[in-house]
């Protein structure tokens, strides 16, 4: 009878630091590797935690040395939820402009909640704006381990 | 002549062919040269045939597409052409779903990049 891994999990404040947000992100990476991700769904979930980690870091808190930032990751074999939390004011992510259309395609910012939306399976904000969830299901035709 | 650390460059018939140096481009210290480099090369050296080659990038952070995007407008004040080339399917994708395919010139290799050069 095979017998599913534990699932892996990382609950920890980091402060509003570029470098902590990275190393925060690299253990996720490994624990994806651990748990056999690979491919395309590993590149979606390291895009998308990129954004929300260094969203959190330079425009929630806006590197606030006095703010943290809250990161959960959860993975196993089947499934991969990210929450990432910021001290900031939170934005209005229901009325967010849309970095696709003609006027803003080439300006520079603007594209991290349609990247986390578009390469995610789930992801929701709470109604503050300061925090999001994001799950991603490991897609079916990934080449199994080996 | 400029030395550089996060990219390489090689002349090849009047369009200048950058490679990258790191496979991952995601540290902030990192973007911010890769940014200074690439600006550099338009700005002081006035070499503005650009042809970036993405074979050995495996990943990108959104604030290093923001310095693509810084670059191609600078190209452009130039008089320029920039063009992408050799980007694996997962950041291909990222471009479409971004719509900057439609600012960028990508070209499935270094050999339809060069060719779509007007000098």
């Amino acid at each position: 009878m095979n017998i599913p891994p534990p699932m892996w999990k990382c609950d920890k404040i980091i402060p509003s630091e570029l470098d902590a947000g990275h190393a925060s992100i690299d253990e996720l990476m490994n624990a994806l590797d651990s748990a056999g991700w690979q491919g395309r769904d590993v590149f979606h979930i390291q895009m998308a935690i990129e954004e929300a980690v260094v969203n959190a870091i330079e425009h929630g808190n806006k590197k606030n040395p006095s703010k943290e930032v809250h990161v959960v990751f959860l993975v196993d074999q089947d499934s991969a939820e990210m929450t990432v939390t910021d001290q900031g004011d939170g934005f209005d992510h229901h009325n967010v402009a849309d970095p696709t259309e003609e006027e803003r395609v080439d300006q520079p910012r603007g594209r991290g909640v349609l990247l986390i939306r578009e390469l995610m399976n789930e992801a929701k904000y709470n109604t503050k704006g300061n925090s999001v969830w994001m799950r991603k299901v490991r897609s079916k035709d990934e080449p199994d381990e080996g | 002549m400029a030395t550089y650390r996060r990219i390489n460059v090689m002349d090849n018939g009047g369009v200048h062919v950058v490679h990258f140096v790191d496979k991952k481009i995601v540290d902030s210290g990192t973007i911010e040269q890769l940014g200074d480099e690439l600006t550099g090369l338009v700005l002081n050296e006035k070499k503005n045939m650009l042809l970036l080659n993405f074979d050995s990038v495996e990943f990108m952070s959104s604030a290093a597409l923001n310095k693509l995007i810084s670059l191609n407008k600078k190209v452009k004040d130039a008089a320029g052409q920039l063009k992408l080339c050799c980007l694996r399917p997962e950041i291909a994708e990222v471009f479409k779903i971004t719509r900057l395919d439609r600012v960028f010139d990508l070209r499935k290799d270094e050999a339809s990049g060069l060719a779509a050069f007007k000098l």
